[in-house]
């Protein structure tokens, strides 16, 4: 006797079938929305020379961190504009501001329900797990088939790669807070939102930035699987070196993705070991 | 006037609390009721009144329910069954947002672990409860700088908590405490987590505001050193219940039962002692041949009733109230002559066994004189110093103030 072979596959292709269908009207909304998004983030972007917007970083990297990020900055922009790949640095900017902002906004309100509400945590946690650890090839598909080739597919796969540490460092550093200080707050008399804005937020403050660090991180290392679905920018300088052979172009591209991972890693690890040594 | 009355409370928890205070009525003990269901007795048929302006001091040691009380009474802790009877108004019973209400105006909680916030400044931490009020920032700041000038913290508004010592962090609870000018101070172990020398500071200060404040004050410890010097009254509890209430004195004197009597006997080595094993010495003492506002100053200066006085080579020659100074000063008497009392002072001998001047001592508001055999004054002593005798771990009982 042979076990059956349970059609997994078959039904999720259903379902995305179905899905593409049925919801295509929200799926247009959702479209042109973050279309709307990346192109205006990419707008802002653009709107200014390379040097001003360097600048501006090398400012808020000095406040931030100090003289050696504000430097280090400074140099790597250039470096980058010398590469003559500015232009795509600026898509790819794009692409992880939106999908960082969109990543936050459901993510730490998610994260925030799921440490207040158990069974929230309870259903999160393994699609949370789904999320990080289903290869990113495999969602890329259905992405292309819901929201079409280019930026809208990578934006949507980029989230659902770096949300999960967002919800879940919100969640541990509302957890984190000391019992005493809940003890303290419901004392004087906190509603449940002076709680969570005076109290439960500002505690878990370290531990939420460190999230948004992991976002940015995570984001940017997909910009290069991104690309692979029309994704502009530094990804796709990358995977245009390595279909055509050309090391020294995907070299050029990778270290201009290295230059801005460092830069932004930096600049939202510098807050958050300055606030850690606060508490 | 009863500020504050407990009234049958219970605090069972577990699966099925209600079915816990059944078993408890039905006359089953805390660990037959942890084994047979799994629930945990938190406190059974709690009952006591805290009058108005009272010290009131609650002690026990872990697991005796004395924390769990305190959180009763301010509904941190909802009590399975009882009532808890605020000026007349029954908390027990309340809706969320009234008892909102009475935690923000009426009663203030200072915490063991001091409950700080690290991300907020020291005047942040004083204005969390008035901000949560949502008093305008001017009048809060005002109230705040108030409340950490009567703990003595002027100049650290714009410290963090962990710049702090700890009996500087616990001054900020306080103040923070204060700031929302309850009629009721709920203190849980707020001194415990200091060291000794520290701890007994903030005693001081305590005593000393609650005369300026005339709070009504409830305060958990789980050491009897603290409870006797604070306490205008004492519950002792163990295993969730109330064993005795009464004065520190009345405690010491008669121990409601085995358990409450192992707490004092531990510490009563009074049959030891001497008078010189106790006596401190005397703060001050007053010249007899001096201007009477000489010796009314001293009496401000450290807040007593009676001064003794003394003429060449420290003989002893009597008490004089500050009464009488007040009226020689007014009449402009040149010297304490006349209006010192030879007998308003009780002389004993260094080598007298201190058992038998207790009663005296704890009954009057003149210190006992200890004096040798051509009348010179040795030391005094006074309520405290009887006290501090009971105490284990006090060495011999040398007073040190």
């Amino acid at each position: 006797m042979t076990i059956p072979r349970l059609p997994v596959g078959d039904v999720f292709a259903e379902i995305v079938d179905y899905l593409r269908v049925t919801w295509n009207g929200l799926f247009a909304v959702i479209r042109n929305t973050i279309e709307f998004l990346v192109s205006w983030t990419e707008r802002g972007i653009s709107f200014m020379p390379f040097w001003v917007f360097a600048i501006i970083i090398a400012l808020i990297a000095y406040k931030r961190s100090g003289k050696g990020l504000a430097i280090f900055s400074l140099l790597g922009i250039l470096f980058i504009q010398t590469l003559d790949l500015w232009a795509a640095t600026q898509s790819t900017l794009a692409l992880i501001v939106t999908a960082t902002a969109i990543a936050l906004a459901f993510g730490v309100p998610l994260g925030i329900l799921s440490a207040k509400i158990k069974p929230v945590n309870t259903v999160l946690r393994p699609i949370l797990d789904l999320m990080q650890t289903m290869p990113a090839f495999v969602y890329l598909i259905p992405a292309v088939l819901f929201f079409r080739i280019g930026a809208v597919p990578a934006v949507i796969s980029t989230i659902i790669f770096s949300m999960p540490p967002v919800i879940r460092l919100t969640d541990l550093g509302i957890r984190q807070v000391p019992a005493e200080l809940i003890e303290a707050g419901e004392a004087f008399g906190s509603l449940w939102h002076q709680m969570l804005f005076k109290i439960q937020l500002p505690l878990a403050m370290p531990t939420i930035m460190a999230g948004i660090n992991q976002c940015i991180m995570l984001s940017l290392s997909m910009v290069v699987i991104a690309s692979m679905i029309g994704a502009g920018g530094l990804g796709s300088v990358v995977l245009t070196g390595v279909q055509g052979l050309r090391v020294g172009m995907a070299f050029e591209g990778g270290l201009a993705v290295v230059v801005i991972a460092i830069i932004l890693d930096r600049l939202t690890q510098g807050k958050t070991s300055k606030n850690a040594s606060k508490i | 006037m009863s500020k504050l009355v407990v009234r049958n409370l219970y605090k069972v928890f577990g699966f099925n609390p209600k079915l816990g205070v059944r078993l408890i009525k039905e006359g089953k003990g805390k660990d037959e009721i942890l084994k047979e269901t799994g629930m945990t007795v938190g406190m059974s048929d709690v009952n006591f009144e805290v009058h108005e302006g009272e010290t009131f001091v609650i002690m026990g040691l872990s697991g005796s329910g004395k924390s769990t009380v305190i959180r009763c009474l301010n509904r941190l802790i909802k009590p399975t069954a009882g009532q808890v009877i605020l000026d007349g108004q029954e908390l027990t019973s309340m809706k969320k947002r009234q008892l909102i209400g009475v935690r923000r105006t009426a009663m203030s909680m200072v915490f063991q672990n001091f409950a700080l916030l690290p991300n907020r400044t020291v005047l942040a931490n004083t204005e969390y409860g008035l901000e949560v009020q949502k008093i305008s920032p001017a009048k809060r700041k005002a109230k705040a700088l108030e409340a950490l000038a009567l703990v003595g913290l002027e100049g650290y508004e714009d410290s963090y908590p962990d710049q702090l010592s700890g009996g500087m962090k616990q001054r900020v609870g306080l103040a923070r405490a204060l700031a929302n000018d309850p009629e009721v101070l709920l203190m849980d172990e707020a001194f415990s987590a200091l060291d000794p020398l520290i701890r007994s500071d903030m005693q001081d200060e305590l005593i000393d505001l609650q005369h300026k404040m005339k709070k009504t004050i409830i305060f958990i410890t789980h050491d009897l050193d603290e409870a006797i010097k604070l306490g205008d009254r004492i519950m002792l509890m163990k295993d969730g219940k109330v064993i005795q209430i009464g004065k520190p004195e009345e405690i010491l004197a008669n121990p409601a039962d085995e358990y409450v009597e192992r707490f004092v006997q531990s510490v009563d080595r009074s049959g030891l002692l001497t008078a010189a094993d106790i006596m401190s010495k005397p703060w001050t003492t007053a010249n007899i041949n001096k201007n009477p506002l000489v010796a009314l100053s001293e009496c401000k200066k450290y807040g007593l009733e009676n001064i003794l006085v003394t003429k060449e080579g420290r003989i002893l020659c009597g008490a004089v109230s500050a009464s009488a100074l007040q009226q020689a000063v007014h009449e402009g008497k040149p010297t304490l002559h006349g209006i010192t009392k030879e007998d308003e002072v009780e002389r004993i001998a260094p080598d007298t066994n201190i058992k038998q001047i207790i009663e005296s001592t704890l009954q009057s508001s003149v210190p006992v004189a200890v004096v040798d055999d051509t009348g010179k004054l040795m030391g005094v002593i006074i309520k405290s110093s009887i006290l501090r005798t009971m105490i284990p771990g006090r060495g011999n009982g040398h007073d040190d103030t």
